[in-house]
């Protein structure tokens, strides 16, 4: 037993954190989610250059073939600097759905694109301000053609071809789609950094992904091995919550002392340092059993995903608070960090859903 | 990264469960299966005679304490054989409640501070059951303010007069040694004047009183020295030093209990798998199962948590501030659990004979001993504290008694010092 990452793991993760810390502070997240551009080309094509896109991509896909627990210390580094780049939906959804579901002929034709970092790829799940579920889907599928009104798609601006989870004859499908000459259209969200997209597909051209009918099936499995890779960009977030938080109450005086010596704050950056920690532990657990697909893998991350939510959320919140009226102007960066947090909970489904799946998880009662 | 066995972990893993099969005291399986937190059921058995038969067994064969060294009552095994062990020997790990504290708190502490003869004098009776140790610290006026404890130690010639009194010392009545912090200068800053002995429990001048808990139980107690002789010999640390040989005892307290802390997970989860609310299987209950998953996470983190100390542990780091996240996490998640589970019964719920109540009120023993998980070892407020400066470099709070002589620090509103 080892519970620790590697010394090789910790030198890609050291590597990418420098790369970030040069290429990718948070100013640049800020041009981005002014409308300066619509994603950060060239930390995506940068992180290109390193290879970390094609991180867990088999070497005979023209990935490094490193594995998931690299991959997940990468995740930590960009939910960190909160990066304007489409990572999550291209190598956390997409890939991982085209490498667990792909045929070997659209894995021939995706993965190398996606591990150069070419292509840029989405999950399209959702389509209005409901939880989508086997029978309230309106994106049909017909044959090769698909029809019908995605709205929230995350990196669905920046996207070369999206999975889409449709309804058809045999019920749940997943199908791929390229993007180009689609109609789409730019929707605000609390992160405009995500590129958010309505797609607005009108008989676009797609193809099926794994077996007709399974869509449901797959869309869980891939989700569930997303929620590893979530979980760390969520704990790389709550972690630099924190960080603000902390530096800001040692140089900030109040009532002639450092408001961290006040132990109302105190107490609250405790709790923030405790949810992180415990959410830090359990993702470790996750990413091994991602990389082993161990038989409680579900339980594994689900409960990851719980913590990691719990975290984010709570260290990204108290991270304002701390920061008292400073922390609610568009100046400093808390909004940044409260904003992502709510988009990264969200972009996997809630925290009621991941409770419900990881209820589901758990072994019987044995006590 | 591997959380599975190696193979000599699996070859251990074995052994051990062999030795369990053959030795473990089976008739106890059932009434331990109810013990709850602060609640050892060993149905007709007395529990203290039964947690000394079975540590003894174990001592004999080597499985006593397996972390220490042999030449102390060990086995010289690894930080994760140990883990290997405590998972096998399961159930009847809830025996060892008793010996929690001595071999937990005051063996690293005798180990760190202790001549060798003492060592090898006291440290095998620990391990093997025969000796049971306490710890003395907490007064009447030192409780999470530890520094500012008044029980006196003079010097006489080769050996100590003690005067004084101690409380909450879990386990007092049934202690035969005791590793007590007094102090010995008053005139230096509070922290500066504390030196740490080991005494027997027997000597003249040691009166220990029970104290009737709360929860109607007495497992704390009170203990009065009247002029109590230690020698000098059972000094621990140089004189002065006590603060930093306490201090190696609280980082192991908060190892001992952090790191395998009961959170009450198991016995909420058994509930609600067999309980049906008016709206039917609590399973099934949206409020229910919200819970049941933030617990499982908790509980699962600190499991974790607890996985990644162990690691670093064997890789020669030293445990640091960061484990008083345990205790600070299980204890108010057992009372919050302790809690719903009882509301989820109704009125039945408060039920607490153990011949009536569900799984032998294992419930209800949580729910009125954990109000003290929280303060036991450190409150939840200090351990924030502890994890706000010491692991976040949060600024001190600001002390009154800063760098004032022990002797000038206030003591009320109206008394000014003593």
């Amino acid at each position: 037993m080892n519970f620790d990452f590697s010394s090789e793991d910790r030198m890609i993760q050291e590597q990418v954190r420098r790369f970030l810390s040069e290429q990718s502070p948070l100013s640049r997240h800020r041009s981005v989610m002014e409308g300066e551009s619509l994603q950060a080309s060239d930390v995506w094509q940068g992180l290109a250059d390193l290879g970390l896109q094609g991180t867990a991509i088999p070497e005979a896909y023209g990935g490094v073939g490193a594995g998931y627990l690299p991959l997940c210390l990468v995740a930590q580094e960009l939910g960190g600097v909160l990066a304007a780049v489409p990572f999550s939906s291209s190598v956390y959804l997409a890939t991982e759905a085209i490498t667990c579901f792909g045929s070997t002929d659209q894995k021939e034709r995706y993965l190398p694109k996606l591990a150069s970092g070419e292509w840029v790829g989405t999950l399209a799940v959702s389509e209005g301000p409901h939880a989508p579920s086997p029978t309230n889907l309106t994106v049909v599928r017909s044959g090769d053609r698909l029809s019908g009104k995605k709205l929230v798609v995350p990196h669905g601006l920046a996207a070369d071809f999206a999975v889409v989870l449709v309804t058809s004859d045999a019920g749940t499908d997943l199908v791929l789609a390229g993007l180009e000459g689609v109609e789409r259209s730019a929707v605000e969200i609390v992160d405009p950094s995500i590129a958010a997209a309505t797609i607005d597909f009108a008989q676009t051209q797609c193809e099926s992904l794994g077996a007709p009918g399974d869509g449901w099936a797959m869309l869980e499995t891939v989700q569930h091995r997303a929620a590893v890779l979530y979980a760390f960009e969520q704990i790389g977030g709550a972690e630099q919550a924190l960080n603000m938080a902390v530096a800001y109450a040692k140089e900030r005086f109040a009532f002639g002392r450092p408001i961290g010596s006040f132990q109302s704050l105190k107490h609250m950056m405790a709790d923030m340092y405790v949810a992180l920690k415990l959410a830090e532990s359990n993702a470790y657990y996750a990413a091994w059993a991602l990389q082993n697909d161990a038989p409680d893998l579900r339980l594994a991350a689900a409960t990851a995903r719980v913590s990691a939510t719990q975290a984010f959320q709570l260290c990204a919140r108290d991270n304002i608070q701390v920061h008292g009226g400073m922390g609610f102007t568009w100046a400093f960066d808390c909004h940044l960090f409260y904003r992502r947090s709510n988009y990264l909970s969200l972009a996997l489904g809630g925290l009621n859903e991941w409770e419900n799946k990881l209820v589901d998880a758990l072994p019987s009662a044995v006590a | 990264m591997d959380f599975s066995d190696t193979a000599a972990e699996t070859d251990f893993r074995q052994t051990a469960r062999a030795w369990i099969q053959d030795n473990a005291p089976t008739y106890l399986a059932a009434p331990l299966s109810g013990s709850g937190f602060g609640s050892t059921r060993t149905g007709d058995f007395d529990p203290i005679a039964e947690a000394k038969k079975w540590q003894k067994t174990k001592a004999e064969a080597g499985w006593a304490c397996i972390q220490w060294p042999k030449e102390y009552g060990g086995r010289g095994a690894t930080p994760i054989e140990s883990v290997i062990w405590s998972q096998e020997e399961g159930i009847y790990g809830k025996l060892s409640g008793t010996f929690i504290i001595g071999q937990g708190m005051c063996a690293p502490t005798m180990m760190a501070y202790a001549g060798e003869e003492a060592k090898l004098r006291y440290l095998p009776k620990l391990a093997s059951g025969e000796e049971i140790w306490c710890q003395l610290f907490s007064e009447p006026h030192g409780g999470s303010d530890l520094a500012g404890l008044r029980t006196k130690a003079v010097k006489d010639g080769d050996t100590w007069v003690i005067n004084g009194q101690k409380i909450w010392t879990s386990g007092a009545q049934h202690s035969d040694y005791g590793i007590l912090i007094t102090r010995t200068d008053s005139d230096v800053a509070k922290h500066r004047g504390l030196t740490m002995f080991f005494l027997d429990m027997k000597s003249d001048g040691v009166d220990i009183r029970p104290i009737k808990q709360a929860n109607g139980d007495s497992g704390f107690n009170e203990v009065f020295f009247d002029n109590v002789r230690i020698p000098d010999a059972q000094r621990l640390g140089e004189v002065g030093d006590g603060w930093k040989v306490a201090l190696t005892t609280l980082m192991n307290e908060r190892l001992a209990i952090g790191g395998s802390i009961a959170t009450g997970f198991p016995e909420i989860q058994a509930l609600v798998s067999e309980l049906v609310l008016a709206s039917g299987p609590a399973s099934g209950d949206q409020a229910v199962r919200s819970k049941l998953a933030d617990w499982y996470a908790k509980s699962a983190g600190l499991k974790n948590t607890g996985a990644r100390a162990i690691s670093a542990l064997s890789k020669g780091e030293i445990p640091g501030p960061e484990n008083s996240i345990g205790k600070l996490v299980a204890g108010g998640m057992m009372q919050d659990i302790a809690k719903f589970a009882v509301d989820l019964q109704g009125l039945g719920g408060l039920v607490t004979d153990p011949e009536i109540a569900r799984s032998q009120a294992q419930i209800q023993s949580m729910l009125m001993r954990s109000p003290a998980v929280r303060i036991e070892g450190g409150t939840d407020q200090i351990l924030r504290n502890i994890i706000a400066e010491r692991v976040l470099g949060l600024p001190e709070d600001m002390r009154a008694d800063k760098g004032i002589a022990f002797s000038q620090i206030p003591t009320s509103q109206d008394s000014g010092t003593r």
